[in-house]
Parts: structure tokens; C-alpha cells; sequence
């Protein structure tokens, strides 16, 4: 693994909300360029959280985030993805993709292109005239990546972004967000409560837990791509997911 | 009741309004004096048109009103802005605006005639500060209503200085508040304007008070339709330029 780069380093990062308990404590991890991470968990277990320490919207209190974004020829360091898409209400969806491209020195007929470019990404190339009101929740949840991809981050943050949308658009959406890491190679931590989905998508799910919260299980999916979704070792890997889970409820721990 | 049902139930309302006025003042159940029926308006209205009274007087009470309608907005805008994004702003000002608020605009006539005149520095003056409160009102309450989960966005990409914020977040976000303050305002201002001219600032409300003199009080329903008519039109024509500013929204 010399050969591949670390993009994050997390050391021993632990952070809370002022006068409040640690939410996270004692948590390293390392992840490499082109990783494709999964963060489970039970809710409340600071998931989103940590994805925002990531993102240096949140300060840690102990430890350190340490981003290597030097060499990757990358507009920005992160991105984000959010849970309720987020866009500008606003904004149209192509003022929505060039939203994070506006505070970097591109002018103007090169953020239109970008934006139109990455929006043909995610299949909504026709829809770069309308509001944001106007699109389905999973057209709304592509732009909102299509804003992510738009900076070409070092590491794409996804907060469980299919969470609120139908089975068949968020197996669609998927192996759209599949499709686009092998194309682009971006490194990816995407945090969902899905056990299923984590499987199907990453290369290595770390599942969070406890109070304050930690990692308590750490599996890797060497299953080939593209992998089947009735795949038996998909079903073994989430089932043994389920069951670190459900011990760390037993223990009390984990609500 | 469809629409067309509802506007000609409007227009019966009406005719049954001015039909009912003009045959009471006809029957002499309205002493004429003091009642003109509406078909003496016309008249009115023509020989305020042919010596130009009409056009100067409109023409002077817009100046007033827009001047202050401009200078009352924009400052209640920024104060409002400035108000609801810091703690400190909030807290220093509080004071001053309990204290300034509760004083009725037309309280400040005597002071506007005493620093300004009988000019059209005092009318703007007037209408200025009430239209000030309610943009200052309305902007704090639609400013301090922007969804935090947008400064976050902000934030995240790289926007969350206060200069992109404004920008890209805070004015656009809170523009269905403020345009609606600004709305309210539009039509205060004009209830200020004519009440600051009855004070014999050139405008309108001076030639209203000129005709109550002589007793042409048809002259004086012609000013107050003209009101309702400018009033009527500077609401519709502000509700175009919003729905087209806010064509984002449902």
C-alpha cells in the first residue's frame, strides 16, 4: 500500500459541543487515495459529526485532522454532500453546481462549464434552467453531488444522501455514485445507517459506536466489482455488521 | 366562487356604493354642501387637469415619496441586516429603538417644519422614518429566519466569509421577508405624505387643504381618489417586480 498516498490522517481525534460530552474520543484512521469508506452506526453516534470535523467546520478538541491534498491537482480539499441535498432554493440548478466554484479564481464562462460538465455527470444536463422546487428528491440529491464533484475535492464527504429517497432511485443513485468514483477516482467517506448499502458501496466499513463514540468493528469488502446485490459474502459482511451493532446496544453503550 | 364570479360581484358592490351616494346627496338626505356626489368628480377633475394643478401636485408628492420611501427602506434594510446577524449590534440598539419606535411618525411633523421648513426635505423626513420601522421590523424577522443549514453550505464551500455570506445566503434568503416589509411600507408612505403636506408642504395633501378651505369638496374627493388610484398603482406595480425577484419561490 506504500504506492498509494493517505489523503486523511485522523489522529487520535476526539471533539464535543461545548460543555457537553466527548461525542468522539480517542478515533484514528487513515484513509488512502481512491478509498471508498463506509461510516455506520446507530444515530447520534456522531457520524455526521465526525464528517464535519473533517471538513474543518468543526474544531476537535484533541487530536488532529491531517489532510494531504497538496498534489492531487484538486480545486478544493473537501466537499460535501448533504442529507436534504441542500441547495439554494435560490439558485438554479446550474447556479447551485457553480455555487462552490464562485470563491476560487475561475472566471465566469469557466464556472458555466465546469457546472454544465459535471452536471451531464450526474444526467441532469437538461435541467441546468430550472429551481430547485422543480426536481424530484433524487434529481435534487444528483446536484447536490454535481456541486461536490464541481470542485474536484481531494475527499468527497457524503452524508447519507439516499437516505429519504424511494428503493429503486436509491439503487439508481448508488451505481451512479459507483460509476463516478471509478471515473473520476475521488476518495470517498460516505456515512449511512444502511448496513446493506455500506457493504455494497465500500471498501472498508468502520462502524461507530459507543459514548463517546469510537470505531467498534472495521471490515473490508474485497468482493470484485461490479458486485452483485444479492451477493452471499454482501449478506455475511452485513450480517456480521449487525451483530457488533446489536452487541454494543446490549452493552448499553450505544444509545 | 370563480374569479370572474368574484370580480363582478366587486363591481355590483360598487355601482350599488356610488348609485346609493349619488341618489342620497340628489334627494337631499345628504346636504349637498358638505356631500358632493361622485358625478360632480369629473368636473373636478377637469379643471384641475387644464390649469395643471392636478399633474404638479402628483408630481410633487411623488418626489416626497420616493425620496423617503428610498431613505427609510434602505436604512431600515441595513439596520435590520446589520441588527440580526450580530449579538452586539442587537443588544447596543435595543434601547434606543424601544425608546424611538412607539413615537407615531406624524409626531415628528413639528420637528421636520422646524429643521427642514415647508419643504420637501420635511415631507421626505416623515415618511422616512415610518417606513424605516417597518422594513427594520421585517428585515430582522426574515434575516434572523434564514435556515442555519445555509451557513453551513456556506461554510463548506469555502463561502462562509460575511462578504459571500450576504451575497450568496443572507440578502437572497431573506428577500421574501424584506420585499414584503417593503410592500407595507409602500403603503404607509403615502398615508405619511399626504398628512405631512395638510402642514402646507407643496403636494397633494396642501391642495386638499386649500379646497377644505374654500368648501370645493368635490376637489377634495378628486385628491383622495388620486391616493387610491397612486397607491393602488405603486402596489401593483412593486407586486410585478417582486414575483419576478422571487420567481424561485412556489
Amino acid at each position: 500500500m506504500d504506492s498509494i498516498a493517505p489523503v486523511v490522517e485522523l489522529e487520535d481525534l476526539a471533539f464535543g459541543y461545548r460543555d457537553g460530552p466527548a461525542i468522539i474520543e480517542g478515533l484514528s484512521l487513515t484513509v488512502h487515495k481512491g478509498g471508498f469508506i463506509a461510516l455506520v452506526g446507530p444515530s447520534g453516534a456522531g457520524k455526521s459529526s465526525l464528517l464535519r470535523v473533517i471538513a474543518g467546520l468543526i474544531r476537535p478538541s484533541r487530536g488532529c485532522v491531517r489532510l494531504h491534498t497538496r498534489d492531487t491537482g484538486s480545486l478544493r480539499p473537501t466537499a460535501l454532500v448533504f442529507q436534504d441535498a441542500r441547495l439554494l432554493p435560490w439558485r438554479r440548478v446550474l447556479g447551485n453546481v457553480e455555487y462552490g466554484l464562485e470563491g476560487l479564481t475561475l472566471d465566469r464562462a469557466a464556472r458555466r462549464e465546469r457546472a454544465q460538465a459535471v452536471l451531464a455527470t450526474v444526467g441532469l444536463a437538461d435541467q441546468a434552467g430550472r429551481w430547485p422546487y422543480e426536481l424530484s428528491g433524487g434529481q435534487r440529491q444528483r446536484v447536490g453531488i454535481a456541486r461536490a464533484l464541481a470542485v474536484e475535492p481531494a475527499l468527497l464527504l457524503v452524508d447519507e444522501p439516499f437516505g429519504a429517497l424511494d428503493a429503486i432511485t436509491r439503487r439508481v443513485l448508488q451505481d451512479e455514485l459507483l460509476r463516478i468514483w471509478r471515473e473520476t477516482g475521488a476518495t470517498i467517506i460516505f456515512v449511512t445507517h444502511d448496513l446493506e448499502e455500506a457493504v455494497y458501496l465500500a471498501d472498508r466499513v468502520l462502524l461507530l459506536a459507543g459514548a463517546p463514540a469510537r470505531i467498534v468493528r472495521e471490515i473490508k469488502v474485497d468482493l470484485p466489482r461490479p458486485r452483485p446485490r444479492d451477493a452471499v459474502e454482501l449478506r455475511t459482511q452485513a450480517g456480521l455488521l449487525r451483530e457488533a451493532l446489536t452487541e454494543t446496544f446490549t452493552q448499553g453503550s450505544g444509545i | 366562487m370563480t374569479s370572474r364570479g368574484a370580480a363582478l360581484w366587486s363591481v355590483a358592490g360598487l355601482a350599488v356604493f356610488l348609485g346609493g351616494w349619488e341618489s342620497a346627496v340628489q334627494s337631499g338626505l345628504l346636504p349637498r354642501m358638505l356631500v358632493p356626489p361622485p358625478s360632480a368628480v369629473p368636473a373636478a377633475f377637469m379643471s384641475e387637469w387644464h390649469n395643471g394643478i392636478w399633474l404638479r401636485s402628483i408630481g410633487a408628492s411623488l418626489g416626497h415619496y420616493l425620496t423617503g420611501l428610498a431613505t427609510g427602506s434602505v436604512l431600515g434594510i441595513l439596520t435590520g441586516i446589520a441588527v440580526a446577524l450580530s449579538p452586539r449590534v442587537a443588544a447596543a440598539q435595543s434601547g434606543i429603538a424601544r425608546l424611538l419606535r412607539p413615537i407615531p411618525p406624524l409626531a415628528w411633523i413639528p420637528f421636520a417644519l422646524i429643521w427642514f421648513g415647508a419643504t420637501e426635505g420635511a415631507a421626505a423626513f416623515i415618511i422616512a422614518i415610518g417606513v424605516f420601522w417597518v422594513n427594520y421590523f421585517a428585515t430582522i424577522a426574515a434575516v434572523s429566519g434564514i435556515d442555519r443549514d445555509y451557513y453551513e453550505l456556506a461554510a463548506a464551500f469555502g463561502r462562509g466569509g460575511l462578504g459571500a455570506r450576504l451575497r450568496t445566503i443572507i440578502l437572497p434568503g431573506a428577500a421574501p421577508g424584506i420585499l414584503s416589509g417593503l410592500r407595507t411600507g409602500l403603503g404607509q408612505g403615502w398615508m405619511a405624505v399626504v398628512a405631512a403636506e395638510l402642514f402646507g408642504i407643496p403636494g397633494i395633501g396642501q391642495r386638499m387643504s386649500e379646497a377644505a378651505g374654500l368648501l370645493a369638496t368635490n376637489v377634495l374627493v378628486l385628491y383622495m381618489l388620486t391616493i387610491a388610484l397612486l397607491y393602488a398603482a405603486s402596489d401593483a406595480i412593486f407586486q410585478a417586480l417582486s414575483r419576478r425577484v422571487l420567481s424561485w419561490t412556489r
